[in-house]
Order: C-alpha cells, then structure tokens, then sequence
C-alpha cells in the first residue's frame, strides 16, 4: 500500500567539497534517473569551496529543471566574513528559483519574502515556527536531533500555517559547526591556508577513538556523524504525522539507488524490509542509526520491535 | 569608552551571593530544569531561591539576568513560557535567549525586561544580531568567542545594541546553539535539555599498563598515559585517531581555558560593553578569585591605571590557556 502519493522526496545540498567536474556528473544522474521531486544546490559549509561550483549553477539548475526537479538553493550555515555576507545577500535577492536560508542574516536580507527555513536555523518548536511564517515562511526543515513526537508536533503546527514540513531521513547528520576548519588542523594547516585539502575525503574524513571504534566524521568547519541515518523503517510514521518532504543527503554512495528506495516505500511499490534490504546494499558496509528520532543516543539503531 | 560591566556566573545560590560581594556588576543564573545550558545536577535556582537572591543582588545594586538560552523541542514550549513569567515576576533584569519563539513570547508578553541574545543564538554577523534587535528588540549581544577584536570592532560600528564577550573559563570552540555531539553519544541533547557531555556518563577505566581512558556513554573520548593527568571527557576536546596521522591528535581543540586578560583593554576599547566569566558550575572559591581579579583590573583600566595582568593570567597557572579566535584568525 501507498505511504503517500503526495510525499515529496528532496536531495539536500552536497555538504562536501566535491570537484566540480563530479558534481556535474552527479546532477546529470539525478536530473535523468533520480526519483526526487526537489533539490537543493549551494554551498552551506564553507564560503572558500563556492568559486569552484558557482559557475556551473545555472546550467545545474537548468538540467535538474528539464529534469522535472524543482530547484532550491540554500545558503550559507555560517555567516562572519565579509563575503559570506555578500553571499548570502546575494541569494536573498534573488527572486527565482526558491531559496533555504540557514543563518540568521540570511532571514534578516530576504525580509518578508516567501524562503524555506533551513535545518541550520533551529526551528524547534511550534511558537518559533509560527514565528517564522508570519515573516515569510513557507517551509521549514526541522532539527535533525527531533525526537519523533516533537517533530509530530511541529509538523502538525506547521501544517496548520500552511508551511511544508522538511525532516532529513537518509546520510551523516550534522552534529556541529565551527569557525574553526578540523580539515585544516588535521593536516597542520590554517583555514586561510588550507588549500582545499577536505576536496580528498568525498564522505568525510573518519575520526576513530583512540581504541579504534569509529565515530565522527569531518568535514572542514562541520563535524558529522559517523553512521547514516535512516528513517526508512519510519517514513511510514514522519508521513502519518504530517511531514511534507523528506529529505536525502548526498552521500558518496549510489544516490540513485537510495533515492529509488525510499520513493519505492512512498508509492508503495516495495515492502519496507525489501527497500531497506536495497538501501543497505547501496550503502555498503556504513552503519545505519535512527537514535535521535527514539529520543536516543542518535549513534544508536532501533529496531521496530524494540522501539514499539 | 564603554562600561565595561562584568557579568559572573552564578551556578547557586551561594556561588551568586559570592559574585555579589566579589563585584560583580550582573550575575547569570537559571532555574533547575531544561530551559538553560548548564542544566547539570546540584545546579542552579529554585523560583523561591531566585527571588531572594534576586533581592540579595539588588540590595548591592548588582543585575540578576536569566539564561533561559536552550532550544524547546515542539510539545514542551509551556515550560520555557513558565520560565519566563516566573523570571519577570521575581524581578530579573533582563532575559538571555536564543530561540526565536522564546524571543517573541517575551518581547510581546513582557516587553518591560530586557532581552540579551545568547551566545546560544550563534549571531555572528551584523545583520544576523540586527534581526534580533528589530524584531525582539534586543538590547545587548553575546558574541559567540570565534571573532577576532578587529571583527568585533566593527560589528560594534553596524549593531544599534550592546556586545558583551566571553573572557575567561572554559573554551567553547563549536557554535554554540548548533552542536548535537552530546546528543549524537547520550541521548541527551545540549539545545534542548541543556546538557553538555554529562558527568552521569563519565566513567574513567585504568588499564594494565597504567594508561587510563576517559570514556563518555561507552566511548573512548582520551586516552591518558600513567604519568598524564586524566582530564574530563569532554567529546570536542579528546583525541581521535584518523588515517593520514600516526597517533591519536587532538582533533578539535585542547582541554584549555580561555583567558582574555591579556587582551581587555583593546576589547574596552574596541566598544565591548560588557564581559562575561563563564563557569556556573565552579565552586565559591572559584568564583570569588576570578571575579575579585577582573574587578580589580577592571577598575584600573577605566580609572585610567595599569592593571596588573599578571594576576589574571596567574588565574589559570598551572592549566593551558589561550586567547582562542580573539587574538588571530589563524586559530581557525
């Protein structure tokens, strides 16, 4: 049976620095075969890596379009120097294609405009969602550390404004971000100086602990988790709660593949354990959590029997 | 020149009685629950503590300010909102707050009090703390500590607030606000519960060779030969191994203290208004040595005197210390 037909299934923006020349091999796959409805492009982490990219967005954007993709771009997490600040000004008076905002000054340059509220801006409750749509709000991504029955009440709230209601369901979760770039420092190198070393680790840099278990993951100024969540096992119940869009972040891994999973769980095509069983062969030997949706240690995995 | 108010942590009542009479010109502090950061066992205020501390703090002319600075998950605004009617009803001085709804319910509920922004909030820039000043009407900043002075001397040129900074305690170096490491190895999140790599999850482990691993919920966070001191396991200030390296490096930051003494005269002169000693869950002694040594300097440096730094600097002897993003950029 159907999870929904209305469900939309979105990419998130590419948090690493991939070269240009991948990117646009990667956007050419999803535009043709991925089966998301919306995606996100823009650099959010780190203002050095956006020259290497900028150039290709318009063409980007154009293929996702022909695509039938909708296209959002996303601003900057952090905002301190002077062109982050030019940045993000610049992507708030852009009048098309949608954009998501992440910081503070981004919401502060669009001014009532209709924007999408990124994961980045912490809209964790219903009087700060409320908040949000009455300055122009029409979406908003919630916290990835939401604990199912907050995400249930901020989505019903949501829903009542009329906002679409975002929830990331599948990648590295963001656990911080920094001014400080731990690529850098990991190879005894300053952010001004850091030429670009993080371009060599497509899925993070892998911390383990000093007794070998892995842990986080880095990527330049942002430290993610190690493991992927997946909340496909809970799409099921995100929908039943009113989340609008679920949202894939881009891994290194077959994102066609993993896209195809979860659309197969919204229509129904797929019995859930046959899609999982398919999303774990994409993903290889990475291990999969969904602690933070159980109220958990977000590292952790829980199993439906457990959890119910 | 500004004003130059020094702000002291004020974890009980007691530690905020010892601030008072220390010369602190405000003391923070917040309720035992959810709705502030340093929501730690043994800590903080019950609203019949609060308000007799409050009149304490009054009678000798020093500012109560509320932290309710955490992140209320959706189903759980009531306790935030009891807060902050139970604050304004016991007299505080201003509210410090970094949710957006918390803001709003304060601001139209109670706009006799003033609002700080927490450093929670992760303002950085000047249009993010402006749209913090015109749509709350915020009326004083807490710059998150990745700034450099120059920075912050011109953010102080483009705000219609206050800027207060952090001088001296324990070093932040992940944006406040948007951190869920804690969250990501506990279960227990810094945004919403005010929890910060939890002492109920602490365990330290002595091995056979005398090495001793500092392990928080399970994970080894440092690893400690026999002749090091074992330090807390604090998740962004352990060591971590990665491939391209050796050994085991401190990935993100050092266990150090930031010490801005050396540096207080260019950020009074930079506009800074006010400055803060974190540290609400440090002891009295604690708390009357580092406040009686940053009002004596203080002092001297508006009445035009040298201040002995020496003194301040001597505060942290003994640990690492450092003056994080403040001094160059190249921290980052």
């Amino acid at each position: 049976m159907a999870v929904s037909d209305m469900t939309k299934l979105t990419l998130g923006p590419i948090a690493y620095h991939w070269s240009a020349e991948a990117r646009r091999d990667f956007y050419a796959r999803i535009a043709d075969e991925a089966p998301v409805d919306e995606v996100y492009l823009g650099e959010v982490i780190c203002s050095k890596r956006a020259p290497f990219h900028e150039v290709d967005l318009p063409a980007t954007i154009d293929r996702l379009e022909r695509g039938g993709k909708t296209v959002i771009l996303s601003t900057l997490a952090e905002v301190m120097l002077n062109r982050e600040r030019k940045a993000t000004a610049d992507l708030a008076a852009m009048e098309r294609p949608e954009i998501e905002i992440n910081n503070a000054a981004g919401l502060y340059a669009r001014g009532k405009r209709p924007h999408r509220i990124g994961p980045f801006l912490n809209a964790y409750n219903e009087a700060t969602i409320a908040w949000m749509a009455c300055q122009g709000a029409t979406h908003v991504c919630l916290p990835t550390e939401l604990p199912g029955p907050a995400i249930a009440a901020a989505a019903a709230a949501a829903r009542d404004l009329g906002l679409g209601v975002e929830v990331q369901v599948f990648g590295r979760v963001s656990l911080a971000v920094s001014a400080r770039c731990y690529h850098a420092r990991a190879h005894a190198r300053t952010k001004d100086n850091c030429q670009f070393i993080c371009e060599h680790d497509a899925d993070g840099m892998p911390l383990r602990t000093t007794d070998d278990r892995p842990i986080l993951r880095v990527n330049g100024i942002q430290t993610q988790s190690e493991s992927y969540v997946d909340l496909l096992p809970e799409t099921a119940r995100l929908v039943a709660d009113g989340v609008s869009h679920v949202r894939l972040m881009p891994q290194a891994v077959d994102m066609v593949a993993v896209a195809s999973a979860f659309r197969s769980v919204l229509d129904g095509s797929r019995e859930p354990a046959e899609a999982e069983a398919a999303l774990r062969e994409a993903c290889g030997g990475v291990s999969f959590s969904n602690g933070f949706y159980h109220g958990q240690a977000g590292y952790r995995r829980i199993t439906a029997a457990a959890a119910s | 020149m500004s004003l130059a108010e020094l702000i002291c942590p004020a974890g009980t009542p007691a530690a905020l009685r010892t601030a008072v009479d220390a010369g602190a010109d405000a003391v923070y502090c917040g309720f035992q629950d959810a709705t502030n950061a340093r929501n730690f066992p043994g800590l903080n205020f019950t609203p019949d503590e609060l308000a007799s501390s409050v009149a304490y703090a009054h009678e000798q002319g020093t500012k109560v300010l509320l932290a309710l600075n955490t992140y209320p998950p959706a189903g759980k605004f009531d306790l935030w909102r009891q807060a902050a009617d139970t604050g304004a009803r016991l007299g505080v001085d201003a509210f410090i707050v970094a949710d957006m709804g918390v803001a709003d319910y304060i601001a139209r509920i109670h706009p006799g009090i003033r609002l700080h922004l927490s450093v929670q909030a992760a303002a950085s820039s000047p249009e993010a703390i402006r749209y913090y000043c015109e749509n709350f009407g915020v009326k004083r900043v807490v710059l998150p500590r990745i700034l450099t002075i120059p920075e912050i001397r011109q953010i102080r040129k483009e705000i219609p607030c206050e800027i207060e900074t952090f001088i001296f305690g324990n070093h932040g170096l992940m944006i406040e606000g948007r951190c869920s490491l804690t969250n990501y190895l506990t279960g227990q999140s810094t945004n919403m519960d005010g929890v910060c790599s939890p002492a109920s999850d602490v365990e330290y482990k002595r091995h056979e060779d005398g090495s001793m691993s500092s392990q928080l919920a399970g994970f080894t966070i440092d690893c400690f030969r026999s002749d090091e001191k074992a330090g807390y396991p604090t998740i962004c200030k352990g060591r971590y191994r990665t491939a391209h390296r050796d050994d085991a490096y401190y990935a993100f930051e050092e266990p150090i203290s930031l010490n801005l003494s050396r540096l207080l005269p260019e950020l009074i002169d930079a506009g800074v208004h006010a400055f803060k000693i974190e540290g609400r869950q440090r002891s009295k002694s604690y708390v009357r040595g580092v406040v009686s040594a940053f009002r004596q300097a203080v002092d001297d440096i508006r009445a035009g005197r040298q201040a002995n730094i020496a003194d301040l600097v001597a505060l942290t002897e003994g640990q690492k210390q450092t003056q994080g993003a403040f001094e160059t950029k190249k921290w980052r």
